[in-house]
């Protein structure tokens, strides 16, 4: 008999997920499924629509990265009205879109680690449901969830003032940008008032890189056990190795560390990946061709990106970076929740970065935009918070386009999001009747490592309430659980 | 000269005789809402918009002239209230997306919308399929977002003062397309002043677009109406 147990919809991850894990009649799990509901409306929405609307119709996408996809869709379009590849344009408007993308990693790593993240780890996840929460943590954390929303508050002030608004703004347009900051935007958001300024950020986020080591320390057995397993790791890396969440060349290491994608450049990014349907999901399978869709499967996010590059080009994130990397011997980290460790190494290289693009002159003027010869084709790669965002478009001779291809980074991991699933349920769920709340949440704990933006994945979003239907091999209903949603 | 007295929201003022009531009001300070109006452009009184009560009656004050002792009542909640349905049935019968138009915050049509505070139109949306016409080098028609304002049709001229947009199609299919041949060598000055003469976001230049962020845009700046009733 298999007993199928459903938690529908994965409650704390943005967007609309559904678990499935089917039980073996020994009460042993058989097999997990993180079903996506993805509809991926906005490729056919961009077509016919002229190409300097892109990068401002797919930010829409998401409410949470909407930077992300505005920068990737800019890139792309970038390619196509001749500027270049990722090295042609003005330095003004690189350093302004360099900005506006560490200023969406510094926020929306925050929103998810303090948001999403903290309650399970600072509140524990057998913890009770009804305090697990932002505000359970603001009540017994207040220092912690002041400093979260003070972060999030001024990566969202960076994000205003490189995109023209804090949230869907327009400010990466085809081939640069069309504003830079004035002195005033500059001061405030350097020396600005505490503690809303570049050196307190600084501070603040390696506070919370030693917060973590120190639960770490604690519960090193917890955090390491849970749901490890080798995987590929795939990111984009500098030329020459470090580092960069906004350009560069595409590399994947295995588990060991071997080199599988050899940094190649993102405009052929066809030629190494494929994606595999499968007829339970919805969402796609992305996968390296070389190695087929069983072998070729990776992950993507801060955890890849930590294992695939050489080093951090920020004093302060390398020296953490140095010490993330002992606690493996500076091989590959299959650890899913040092994934939060990894993020918030991020979120100090963004602080730091920040800190560094504000005190460039370039960023206060310069030339803003540049054109060149146009192209029928172009690809903008890009490392969101969430791991690596493929942008494709074709654009016709009249300028429309004619074809667009997404490949966002929950899509990316999806085939680790299923593994990961499946390692909890296998240590959690084998050979129990009833299903605690805590057990549920071990799952989601394990999902929202990822960080998935379900919502973006699947373009439809809103929180509904956890349903957890068990099933037997019949498929009759041995019991049902229900909580309202939030 | 001569000049004329006319009440206005029951106060008199003075006009040239024979002057556009929009234009005159807004001498003495009156906003009337407009949209296929245009300054320098042969009045049409396609949109009804600018409906006001003149001597008790409606009138478009787009294509009404100032008399002697004429009276006119530019404000009602009856009057607000139609002009609001106006603008919500423009929304509701064509495709406008606000937040991927190149022309949002210097549209006539969204600047109104929020004049009006419309939320929600009361009339249900046609989502119509239009086309993009994109086959001329400088410009792009959007139909979807065409109010059939025909401004372009009036204003826009070539050197040899043929009209750039024509008409096609009839009735309720009805849509302004690019004259291929009058349009053929269209200067890009030309192309902005088609761009700029739209009120909406249906005629736009190749290649432009975002240059100015949104928040520093026109309406963005201040709300319609407000550079003459502020
Ligand atoms: S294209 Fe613009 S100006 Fe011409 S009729 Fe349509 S809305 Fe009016
Ligand atoms: S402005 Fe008078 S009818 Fe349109």
């Amino acid at each position: 008999m298999t007993r199928k147990i459903v938690i529908d919809p994965v409650t704390r991850v943005e967007g609309h997920g559904k678990v499935t894990i089917h039980l073996d009649a020994g009460g042993n799990v058989a097999q997990s499924r993180l079903h996506i509901v993805e509809f991926r409306g906005f490729e056919r929405f961009v077509q016919g629509r002229p190409y300097w609307e892109a990068p401002v119709l797919v930010q829409r996408l998401c409410g949470i990265c909407p930077v992300s996809h505005l920068l990737a869709a800019a890139k792309a379009m970038d390619v196509v009205v001749g500027a270049g590849t990722g090295d042609g344009l003005p330095p003004t408007a690189e350093k302004m879109r360099r900005l506006m993308h560490y200023g969406q990693i510094f926020q929306s790593h925050s929103l998810h680690f303090f948001y999403l993240a903290s309650p399970d780890l600072l509140l524990g996840h057998e913890s009770d449901p009804a305090t697990r929460n932002v505000v359970g943590v603001a009540l017994t954390h207040r220092e912690l969830a002041v400093q979260a929303i003070n972060m999030r508050k001024y990566g969202q002030e960076v994000i205003a003032a490189t995109a023209g608004k804090k949230i869907h703004g327009t400010g990466a347009i085809p081939g640069g940008v069309n504003k830079c900051l004035t002195e005033a935007e500059r001061d405030a958001l350097l020396h600005g008032p505490a503690p809303l300024n570049a050196d307190q950020m600084v501070t603040w986020a390696q506070g919370a890189v030693d917060f973590f080591k120190n639960y770490y320390r604690k519960n090193k057995e917890f955090v390491d056990g849970f749901s490890q397993f080798p995987s590929n790791h795939l990111s984009l890396v500098r030329a020459d190795g470090g580092m960069d969440l906004y350009h560069g060349v595409l590399r994947g290491v295995d588990a060991d560390g071997k080199r599988i994608l050899d940094d190649v450049d993102p405009q052929d990014y066809l030629e190494h990946f494929r994606e595999e349907v499968k007829p339970w999901s919805y969402m796609k399978f992305p996968y390296l061709r070389a190695l087929g869709p069983e072998k070729g499967w990776y992950r993507v996010g801060p955890l890849a990106r930590l294992n695939t590059a050489e080093f951090i080009p920020t004093p302060l994130a390398q020296a953490e970076f140095e010490e993330f990397k002992a606690v493996t011997r500076g091989k590959p980290n299959n650890m899913c929740l040092h994934t939060h460790w990894a993020r918030l190494i991020e979120v100090l290289h963004a602080a730091e970065s920040m800190r560094e693009l504000l005190q460039d002159p370039d960023i206060l003027g310069g030339e803003l935009q540049v054109k060149g010869r146009r192209r029928a084709e172009g690809v903008g790669l890009l490392e969101a918070p969430r791991g690596t965002l493929f942008h494709h478009y074709r654009v016709g001779d009249d300028d429309l386009i004619e074809m667009a291809n997404l490949i966002v980074s929950t899509t990316n991991n999806n085939e680790p999001m299923n593994r990961a699933v499946n390692c909890v349920a296998r240590a959690l769920l084998t050979g129990v009747k009833e299903i605690t709340e805590g057990m549920l949440n071990a799952i989601e704990v394990a999902i929202r490592a990822y960080d998935p933006c379900l919502s973006c994945a699947t373009h439809a979003y809103g929180q509904m309430p956890l349903d957890v239907t068990l099933l037997d091999a019949a498929g009759a209903v041995v019991s049902h659980r229900r909580k309202p949603g939030r | 000269m001569a000049f004329v007295r006319f009440m206005l929201d029951g106060q008199e003022y003075l006009a040239e005789e024979g002057a556009q009531l929009v234009a005159a009001a807004k001498d003495c300070g009156v906003y009337i809402p407009t949209l296929c109006n245009y300054p320098g452009v042969r009045p049409k009184g396609a949109c009804r918009i600018c409906t006001v009560l003149v001597n008790g009656i409606p009138h478009t004050a787009c294509t009404t002239k100032v008399v002697e002792d004429m009276s006119v009542v530019t404000s009602t909640p009856e009057l607000e209230a139609f002009r609001k349905s106006i603008v919500e049935i423009l929304f509701a019968e064509g495709n406008h997306l606000c937040p991927i138009c190149e022309r949002s915050g210097n549209c006539e049509l969204q600047a109104l919308a929020y004049r009006y505070r419309m939320t929600v139109p009361q009339f249900p949306y046609l989502f119509p399929k239009r086309d993009v016409e994109a086959w001329h080098p400088k410009l792009i028609k959007d139909h979807n977002r065409c109010i059939l304002c025909k401004r372009c049709i009036r204003g826009i001229f070539n050197e040899e003062g043929q009209a750039i947009f024509a008409f096609g199609k009839r009735g309720d299919r009805l849509i302004i397309n690019i004259d291929p041949e009058t349009s053929k060598d269209i200067s890009d000055e030309l192309a902005q002043q088609a761009m700029d003469i739209c009120p909406v976001g249906a005629i736009l230049r190749k290649g432009k677009g975002f240059d100015v962020p949104i928040g520093r845009r026109t309406y963005d700046q201040q709300p319609i109406g407000s550079e003459v009733a502020p």
